[in-house]
């Protein structure tokens, strides 16, 4: 019976994806790859084909990439359906429909989920709209950015030293545009990295010129009077001036359609179980809603069974390709998403990278290379067992502490290793901010319940 | 008569024409120490990880403390270690300030702007096959074509090729495992470095005085974020960049050859359609890596693998010929195929010692293999197994005599 329905599936079903980006297509091409020969449908509300979000606040804010040019590639046809350009409005669990915006509705018999964040706006609307304060997070947004830059802008004043905010930063300082940072935190991506490598991060934004201003707010932008941004004033009671305002405050769940449907769907995104199956919000999980990328909450083996909202390039591509492949086959051959996260930033010519989940570590420890030369790698503890671990600028080492996670090796690391330095013996606090505390950039949502101080022997997948 | 070692099996010149059967037998006990050898290392993602392990060292000293021959600190050579046998931070910064005048981001398109001048290269070489119907591949092109592209991409005079080879094949020679076991080939190796890095010091000084667009005047006047190198680190550089920058590429060529001729049906279709070389050149470097172990790693703390405690000081072999060929990593290990899904080998190791030159040995490999499979006329092995070189570590044929009917 089952095995009947699941061949006529993959025969003649049909299959809806919703958000027509990286997870999107990644899942598209899978589908075929795996031999799903039935239609397919993609459902986008940007009028574009998919493309790549990496690169827009690097080298297309730098004019190295035009901001039309980042499309992803394609790596075989899919032959689908496209509906660019028409966000989807509902969900109709028991009828098995999606609603657009232009009134259609597509039936399905497999739904996959993939709709992403967006930028989270300035909260007050009015000073929102005055030209000149930007967001950063689609192809649109970078072409708006860019043209501001390249107007030579007096200065521009970033609204949070995330990773996105610090690349932005970046990028004007390698123009020679003035820059200013306001970080409500004490430093630089003290949410995704913690305060000891957020120190370091200061420092490399201040040598490069950066003025950054820490432990403060923006209370409020100030517009001259034909509503261009001239001013922001910050909560220890100074006033930048600034002709381009980028706010970077970290993003937002697009699950908003979704309300009322009766899927386990809100602001922390959409859970899921290993399989990337969609939970409705009873807990239960579904058999033909499936989540992908940065919009999915899935528990992670390695962490706990903590449910992982991860903004990672690479956690959106594998997730994709695991939905897929669990969405036309049988149970017993269905693959659990226990990808190790890993995310990389480039910034003041440094490359940064990190393996597992960093916030979830309460100790640091500097196992190679110096940080005070901007090139080291820094492995993150969690109860005794190694969890994280971060480079700047050595980035080949980092395969080898992912292993370390994967085997839960035990934390402080007490052996010796190439370019260990003498003043790096000493494991320090990692020094989170309090989880209760807004943080942002494009890291990693820790929630749900974690049974503390797991001993698992993990087995990760070797394709 | 007893069956010798495993280990002794693999460094013995008979053996050298087809080592794969060994590397079969080996990877049965992927972490293999026998005697006071040293641990061998034949799986894939073995050898994949420890090249990724910073309880790995590659320092020269580190490496002399483990061997068992009175080898050679830097005092003893003259020279100081190039980057090669070195860990970082120096290693680091050698490389870096190296890689600054060679790819990207100073020089990102050195190699790539060297595409035409290659294709020059070859073009008079095989030209210079004439008549003929018969080559000795590797005296008549797959060594020439390489060393006259390092010398021009150093800065070193073509012409002093004799003078130099005098000195490279000593050098060569003692990275042989086999000879390698005498002090006296290990001195003999150390002065002719020395001696190589004398020749070279003539033209570094000359470069220091007049630089041209060239890698020694790059070397000599680096004055980047990561300072300048002393003298003798851009003696011993040199050294490291003139020799690897051909006596691997060679192989690469060579076994390329003698691998398309076995397997005439890639290479007819090479000859219609050049664009597979990028393909065939990765299977290659798989199927039959110029650079076969990695023999120079020692380990600095103690390191479990697979149930095996390898002690804190031990010598590590890592075998990249043999993880090339793991069926526990590749489908159909032992079988050439360009067409496989996902190419990836260890043919260029990997980690932070990962070839140098790989840009570089990638193209002059896939321009030299492609003009061939074009230009030869219906050409043939003329023996088979060819006559191999000394070496286990850089291994490839010392000959390869082909015939073919005439030059298109
Ligand atoms: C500027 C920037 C830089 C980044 N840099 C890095 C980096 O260096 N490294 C890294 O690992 N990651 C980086 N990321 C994160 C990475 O791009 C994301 O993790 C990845 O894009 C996630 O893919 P996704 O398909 O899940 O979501 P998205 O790429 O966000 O795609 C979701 C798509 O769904 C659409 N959508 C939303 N709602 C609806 C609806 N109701 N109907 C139809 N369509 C809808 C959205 O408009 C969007 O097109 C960066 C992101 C940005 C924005």
């Amino acid at each position: 019976m089952a095995a009947d329905y699941m061949d006529w599936l993959r025969r003649e079903g049909r299959i809806v994806i919703v958000g027509a980006s990286l997870a999107g297509l990644r899942a598209a091409e899978t589908l075929r790859a795996e031999g799903f020969a039935g239609e397919l449908t993609l459902i986008g509300d940007e009028p574009y084909e998919p493309y790549d979000r990496p690169p827009l606040s690097k080298s297309v804010l730098l004019g190295m990439a035009s901001p039309h040019r980042t499309e992803l590639p394609h790596r075989l046809d899919i032959d689908a359906k496209w509906r660019l350009g028409v966000p989807a409005t509902g969900l109709d669990l028991t009828a098995k429909r999606v609603k657009l915006a232009d009134g259609d509705e597509v039936q399905y018999d497999r739904l996959l989920i993939a709709t992403g964040v967006r930028a989270r706006p300035w909260p007050k609307e009015d000073e929102a709209r005055l030209t000149g304060v930007c967001v950063l997070r689609t192809r649109d947004d970078a072409a708006d950015l860019y043209q501001r830059l390249k107007a030579g802008p007096r200065r521009v004043f970033v609204i949070g030293a995330g990773f996105a905010g610090s690349e932005i930063a970046s990028a004007c300082r390698e123009m020679g545009i003035p820059v200013t940072v306001a970080e409500r935190a004490g430093a630089p991506l003290v949410g995704a990295l913690g305060g000891v490598i957020g120190a370091v991060a200061a420092d490399l934004q201040t040598e490069h010129g950066v003025d950054l201003r820490t432990h403060v707010t923006v209370t409020s932008l100030e517009g001259d009077s034909v509503g261009r941004v001239r001013a922001v004033h910050l909560s220890d009671e100074s006033v930048v001036e600034a002709d381009v305002v980028v706010v970077s405050l970290g993003s937002q769940r697009n699950t908003e359609w979704l309300t009322g449907s009766g899927l386990g769907a809100g602001p922390r995104g959409i859970a899921c179980d290993a399989g990337c199956r969609a939970f409705d919000f009873r807990g239960i999980v579904t058999d033909d809603v499936f989540v992908a990328g940065d919009v999915a909450r899935s528990p992670h083996a390695l962490f706990g069974y903590q449910f992982l909202s991860l903004e990672h390039w690479g956690n959106a591509v594998a997730q994709a390709e695991t939905a897929a492949h669990n969405m036309i086959c049988r149970g017993a051959d269905r693959r659990p998403h226990l990808w190790m996260p890993a995310f990389w930033s480039s910034m003041f010519g440094v490359n940064i990278k990190s393996v597992g989940v960093p916030p979830m570590g309460d100790q640091l420890m500097i196992t190679q290379g110096s940080p005070a030369e901007r090139r080291f790698v820094g492995v993150y503890g969690y109860q005794g067992r190694v969890i994280a671990a971060v480079s700047f600028d050595n980035t080949r080492w980092l395969e080898f502490y992912a292993r370390q996670i994967e085997r839960g090796a035990p934390f402080p690391v007490e052996y010796p290793t190439v370019d260990r330095r003498p003043e790096n013996r000493q494991p320090v606090a990692a020094d989170f901010p309090d989880p209760s505390l807004p943080t942002h950039g494009p890291t990693v949502t820790l929630s749900g319940y974690s049974p503390a101080d797991q001993q698992l022997v993990f087995h990760p997948a070797r394709h | 008569m007893p069956q010798a070692s495993l280990f002794r099996q693999i460094t013995d010149f008979a053996n050298r024409a087809d080592p794969y059967p060994l590397y079969e037998e080996l990877r049965k006990t992927p972490v293999l120490h026998e005697e006071d050898g040293p641990y061998v290392i034949s799986s894939y993602y073995d050898i994949e990880a420890l090249l990724h392990d910073p309880r790995i060292s590659s320092d020269a000293t580190n490496v002399a403390a483990a061997g068992d021959d009175e080898l050679s600190g830097p005092e003893a050579t003259g020279l100081p270690p190039s980057f090669i046998r070195l860990d970082p931070p120096e290693h680091d910064r050698l490389r870096r300030i190296a890689n600054s005048s060679f790819g990207p981001p100073h020089r990102p398109r050195r190699i790539e702007n060297m595409r035409g001048e290659l294709g020059e290269i070859v073009t008079g070489l095989i030209d210079g096959f004439g008549d003929a119907r018969q080559i000795d591949l590797v005296d008549e092109f797959a060594y020439p074509f390489p060393v006259t592209v390092i010398c021009r991409l150093l800065g070193v005079p073509r012409e002093d090729e004799p003078r130099f080879r005098a000195w490279v094949d000593p050098i060569v020679a003692g990275l042989d495992p086999d000879t390698r076991t005498s002090a006296e080939s290990e001195r003999t190796a150390q002065e002719a470095r020395l001696q190589l890095g004398m020749y070279l010091n003539g033209l570094v000084e000359q470069r220091a005085r007049e630089p041209r667009d060239d890698m020694l005047s790059d070397l000599v006047n680096s004055r980047g974020p990561d300072g300048a190198m002393t003298t003798m680190e851009v003696l011993s550089t040199s050294v490291l960049l003139l020799i690897a920058g051909h006596e691997t590429t060679v192989n690469l060529i060579t076994n390329g050859m003698l691998t398309l001729l076995r397997h005439p049906e890639v290479l007819a279709r090479l000859r219609n359609d050049p664009g597979l070389s990028v393909r065939i050149v990765e299977e290659l470097l798989r199927y039959e890596p110029p650079v076969q172990i990695v023999p120079q790693r020692t380990c600095i703390a103690d390191i479990e693998l697979r149930g095996v405690t390898i002690p804190k000081g031990s010598r590590i072999w890592l075998m990249l010929a043999a993880g090339n060929r793991d069926p526990e990593r590749f489908k159909d290990p032992e079988r050439f195929d360009p067409d496989r899904e996902d190419i990836q080998h260890l043919g260029f190791g990997s980690g932070i010692h990962s070839c140098f030159g790989a840009p570089l040995a990638r193209l002059e490999a896939q321009i030299a293999l492609s003009e061939l499979a074009r230009r030869l006329e219906n050409p043939r092995l003329v023996e088979d197994p060819p006559p191999y070189r000394q070496n286990a570590v850089l291994r490839g044929p010392r000959h390869l005599n082909i015939a073919f009917d005439g030059l298109r």
